[in-house]
């Protein structure tokens, strides 16, 4: 039935990449080291080529996302085998340095890799845990249906107010326009609520949570003697707190949605500037032999 | 005052026009008789540039008057300029409300009273039929109207839309935006509307846009001064009598059939099927001599079908016996036959060899004829493959045909005989191979047009029908036992319908009979106090109700049709002589029984299995042959199956990730299910939906882009589009930024002349390696199932 890429074809790229990792570290064991230890023999020319195409073929997935209609597997095989085989280039790469580290171009094409691969590590844990966590955040609601029903909420809301008599109607109708959702993507990641309501004699305050508007809504009710008046803030203060709810289930989607797609921030531009040092030191040591 | 024509024609549609245009240039007397105050009135009611299409293109047009595929606007100048041209005596405002006398000597009453004479009759008034109107007193005041056009040319009125339809919502929602509106629903909630406009007019309800009188009917219009308003609405609602001012009352009560008007002119049908057309001759004459039918009434749906059949019905009447425009087509298509007769001796003949096709009408023989294929298949060569996906439906002309019943088993079948009537059934495999036998001559029609035969001719559905009953019998239980020891059993053997939703039988009934599921499917369900809890769901093609007949005497369960279902039963004893016959058979059907009760007990011992079941149901999955599903643990909302959708078909997604409902982690997109009776095939006028061998049902070329399908479907996967222009490649996106990239949307049409036509899910059958959804999703979040694995789902979910 349902298969995750993890377990793709009963983990076939997993044998694959442990089967490349053992071969890659037996023949390390078994090969005679220079001093110090360089990738300048056949053994670190091979484990580097290896790496090298692998690099560029672990690259080659963003062409094959995009290549639709194409017949060479499933994205979903390919993914299993981005995956496993990207683990196994941390043998393979690091076995070609032999543990030489410097400040050198050479270590930072290692370095951009390995800032590749460890964003990679923080992608799988985020699509194994967040799909879950979305679809009991928002009980399999859409985005799209959760803005209706907000839109719906708000409707209710103005026609309330509006009993609620002139001043609860303004303020309820600056708190619908001032919510804010998302924002930067670090007020995103953040689930912040930067929303605001402007309250006669308060002026512009912070309405997160719908705290503000809530409180203001309930000032008045203590304060109204008016039977029918009182019912409609008594109401108007439970959609206000159904709002907050659905609100805060909303940026909880903004969250989860940028906790899935964050890491590719990282991921995917430093892949390309790997590429780019891989490059330079391929030549350099081409042209420094 | 009266006068005497010629011939009189009735609706001045596409194929009156070209018959009354014919006339006229012919310089015969005649009148062209049009309710309405236009010509071509379902044409005029097309929205504003339409481009209509010519299908079949094959089909040569007959007719002085013209037509070819452009924009509606073109079409009808140019009907318009013909009228004009050949001098065709039209009348508007002119319905005919009713017809008497015969063949010399016919009287046409006018609905304003006026008659007119006629020695013959040409009905061409299509199918659409009048509006409903409002049934009460005063309902002729001038400010009760049938139709809206712009909804924007009242302002600041108070107008009541009567009825609870689509048109009768989108009208009232619309209009409430200036003016002051009430809508009457006769029901106490909508219910017979989209879900889209139910939730339009519950919000616009509940906003105090639009007042609602629900479980009202209309008393009476009365016309006066009230209040300023020309008249009142006078309603009778639960609570007495409610009289409101109105301005304009709009009436959107649907259309009555013309099926009434029709039989009240004479005409006879053959059945009480809705879908049933009136019998006429090769001459499209009905059974009222001197009446002739054409068009859409006739059956003919499409316009250039109509105009020549204008052409070819007054030179009938004239009396010159020409070739059908269709008469080539024929020829060319018996060419491949071995026989020296004629087109017409070769169509004399099928009927007469053809059991199924002798009762059948020879102008509805022609068109079967045209729509099939004729074959002269060499000895061996195989017709069809056990397995494959029917579509067409075949009868013996000549010499034998091989029918591979079981491994090894092979019985010949033989002249005027028929196979492959499982088609009929769409969605269903064929049931055997088949191959051609010795001087083998085959006729091949495709399953739309054996259906309409089937509608119309009661004599042939009683032949096919027993037939079913018995080779379903012989290939389901009984392979090896020859049809005429099955004969007695299937003549005791019911067909049966239910509607979504029915009984079948209920937990705790006698156990009389089983059932073999003919077409739909059904779920199996036990009650746990209260409760029904769906344990099983069984699919088209399999039994339900064995265990009852071997050992017990009551059901241990109910079984539930899950969409509109019809089953063979059969009777214990029929069933018992059945057992007796096939020893085999028994120890299959104990083996049935032990692992339904297995599942049963599996599916007992957890909580929430039965709630997956009941899930899926309710999302139409009982009717589905193929579903796409999604399995929310581990969808990343990266949209890569919606956009290798749109990036493999022509720009436009087919499925839409964001939209249907969630279950237990299992989501069921809006994406097509491939049903096996799909609703978007009902109503094609250019039968542009097919299904294909592996069983994906498509839409071709030949789409006209007339909406229907969108409209038929109940799951909403049908959209109209545009063919978007071409892209740049991946690397000029990527190293020079050209767009738009891989994935995004290209806007615009691809030409000019490019019309919207229907695009849906066609699971990808012209790709390799099968649906692109599938194939591009990352995680491995997307599958597509058959209905056989949803049990496979509802025990992944189990703990």
């Amino acid at each position: 039935m349902f298969e995750s890429f993890l377990t793709y074809r009963s983990g076939r790229w997993f044998w694959w990449a442990l089967a490349l990792s053992a071969v890659s570290i037996g023949l390390y064991a078994w090969h005679d080291l220079p001093d110090p230890p360089n990738g300048g023999t056949w053994l670190g020319y091979t484990l580097g080529s290896v790496a090298a195409a692998l690099i560029v073929w672990l690259i080659w997935l963003g062409r094959r996302k995009r290549d639709y209609g194409s017949k060479v597997g499933t994205v979903q095989g390919w993914t299993s085998a981005h995956v496993y085989l990207g683990t196994a280039l941390i043998i393979v790469a690091t076995l070609h340095t032999g543990f030489q580290f410097g400040w050198n171009l050479h270590t930072l094409a290692y370095t951009l890799m390995m800032i590749v691969i460890l964003s990679g590590f923080f992608g799988i844990w985020a699509y194994a845990r967040y799909p879950s966590r979305m679809t009991e955040n928002t009980g399999g609601k859409s985005r799209p249906e959760l803005y209706t029903e907000v839109a719906e909420l708000d409707r209710q809301l103005q026609r309330l107010a509006e009993k609620g008599g002139p001043e609860v109607a303004t303020a309820v109708a600056s708190a619908v326009e001032r919510t804010v959702v998302g924002g930067s993507w670090l007020a995103q990641l953040k689930r912040e609520d930067r929303s605001e309501v402007q309250l006669p004699g308060k002026g512009l305050v912070s309405n997160a949570g719908m705290a503000a508007i809530v409180d203001f809504v309930i000032e008045h009710l203590g304060a109204s003697r008016d039977g029918a008046q009182g019912e409609a803030l008594r109401e108007l203060s439970t959609l206000l707190g159904n709002r907050a709810r659905l609100l805060s289930r909303i940026r909880r989607d903004v969250q989860l949605v940028g906790l899935l797609r964050v890491w590719l921030f990282v991921h995917v531009p430093v892949a390309f500037a790997c590429l780019a040092a891989l490059t330079a030191h391929i030549v350099s040591v081409f042209i420094y032999w | 005052m009266t006068e005497k024509v010629k011939i009189a024609v009735v609706g001045a549609g596409p194929g009156g026009l070209s018959a009354a245009a014919h006339a006229a240039e012919l310089g015969v007397s005649h009148v062209l008789l049009e309710k309405t105050k236009k010509h071509a009135d379902t044409i005029q009611k097309y929205q504003k540039g339409k481009h209509v299409m010519a299908e079949p293109n094959v089909l040569p047009l007959r007719s002085p008057v013209p037509f070819e595929q452009g924009t509606r606007e073109v079409i009808l100048d140019g009907w318009a300029e013909a009228l004009e041209k050949h001098g065709v005596d039209v009348r508007y405002g002119a319905g005919v409300s009713g017809i008497e006398g015969e063949r010399g000597a016919f009287r046409l009453t006018l609905e304003n009273g006026e008659v007119v004479e006629a020695e013959t009759i040409i009905l061409g008034i299509g199918v659409q039929g009048n509006p409903r109107r409002l049934g009460a007193p005063g309902d002729d005041a001038d400010f009760v109207q049938y139709q809206l056009d712009d909804p924007d040319e009242y302002k600041g009125e108070s107008i009541v839309v009567v009825g609870a339809g689509d048109a009768a919502i989108e009208n009232a929602v619309a209009l409430a935006k200036h003016n002051n509106v009430a809508i009457v629903n006769r029901r106490d909630e909508f219910a017979r509307a989209k879900d889209g406009n139910i939730a339009l007019i519950l919000s616009a309800i509940e906003a105090g846009d639009v007042t609602c009188f629900y479980g009202t009917n209309v008393a009476r219009v009365d016309t006066g001064d009230f209040n300023g308003a020309p008249g009142q609405l006078v309603l009778s609602t639960p609570n007495g009598e409610v009289p409101v001012p109105v301005h304009r009352i709009i009436a959107r009560l649907g259309a009555v059939p013309q099926r009434g008007l029709v039989e009240a002119f004479g005409v006879e049908f053959p059945s009480k099927d809705a879908n049933a057309l009136p019998t006429l001759s090769s001459q499209y004459e009905c059974n009222v001599p001197g009446m002739y039918i054409i068009g859409a009434l006739g059956g003919y749906p499409l316009i250039k079908q109509a105009m020549n059949q204008g052409y070819e019905v007054v030179e009938y009447i004239l009396g010159n016996k020409i070739n059908p425009a269709d008469h080539p087509l024929l020829e060319e298509k018996f060419k491949a036959l071995p026989y020296k007769e004629d087109v017409d001796g070769i169509l004399a003949m099928m009927q007469e060899r053809i059991p199924v096709f002798s009762g059948v009408n020879p102008l509805m023989f022609r068109e079967v004829m045209l729509d099939s294929a004729v074959h002269a298949p060499a000895e061996g060569s195989v017709i069809f493959e056990k397995n494959d996906y029917t579509n067409t439906f075949y009868t013996i002309l000549d010499g034998e045909v091989q029918i591979e019943v079981a491994p090894g088993l092979t019985i010949a079948s033989g002249q005027g005989n028929f196979f492959g009537e499982m088609s009929l059934l769409s969605g269903r495999r064929r049931s055997a191979t088949v191959r051609a036998g010795k001087g083998c001559v085959l006729i091949e029609t495709p399953r739309r047009t054996m259906n309409k035969l089937l509608n119309s001719v009661d004599a042939a559905r009683r032949v096919l029908d027993e037939t079913f009953i018995l080779r379903t019998i012989q290939s389901r239980f009984a392979p090896g036992v020859p049809l005429e020891v099955l004969r007695p059993i299937a003549a005791a053997a019911q067909l049966n319908q239910y509607k979504a939703g029915e009984l079948l039988f209920a937990e705790g009934d006698d156990a009389d009979t089983l059932h073999l599921i003919r077409s739909g499917s059904v779920t199996i369900a036990k009650n746990f106090g209260e409760r029904e809890i769906p344990m099983a769901y069984v699919a088209a093609g399999n039994y339900v109700g064995e265990m009852g007949l071997l050992g017990n005497s009551t059901r241990s369960a109910s079984v539930r049709a899950t969409v509109k279902t019809e089953t063979v039963s059969l009777d214990a004893e029929a069933f018992n002589a059945l057992l007796d016959a096939t020893p085999a058979l028994r120890a299959e059907m104990e083996g049935a029984v032990r692992s339904r009760s297995q599942q049963n007990v599996r599916m007992q011992g957890s909580d929430g299995s039965g709630d997956v079941l009941s899930f899926l149901m309710q999302q139409g999955l009982g009717e589905a042959t193929d579903v796409l599903l999604i399995d929310k643990s581990s969808c990343v909302n990266c949209d890569n199956c919606e956009v290798a959708c749109a990036e493999t078909h022509d720009g436009t997604s087919r499925l839409n990730r964001k939209a249907g409902a969630v279950f237990a982690e299992i989501h069921v997109p809006t994406s097509c299910r491939h049903c096996e009776d799909p609703h978007c095939m009902k109503d094609c006028p250019p039968d542009a939906i097919r299904r294909a061998p592996g069983g994906e049902v498509f839409i071709g070329d030949n789409c006209i882009g007339c909406g229907n399908c969108e409209r038929n479907c109940p799951y909403g996967v049908i959209q109209m589009a545009y063919k978007p222009p071409p892209k740049p490649g991946f690397w000029s996106w990527l190293l020079f930024g050209a767009g738009p990239g891989p994935g995004q949307k290209a806007g615009g049409k691809a030409s000019k002349d490019e019309i919207k036509k229907a695009v849906k899910c066609d699971m990808c059958k012209d790709l390799a390696g099968g649906p692109a959804c599938v194939r591009a999703c990352p995680t491995g979040a997307a599958v597509r199932l058959s209905p056989e694995a949803f049990v496979d789902v509802v025990s992944a979910r189990l703990p």
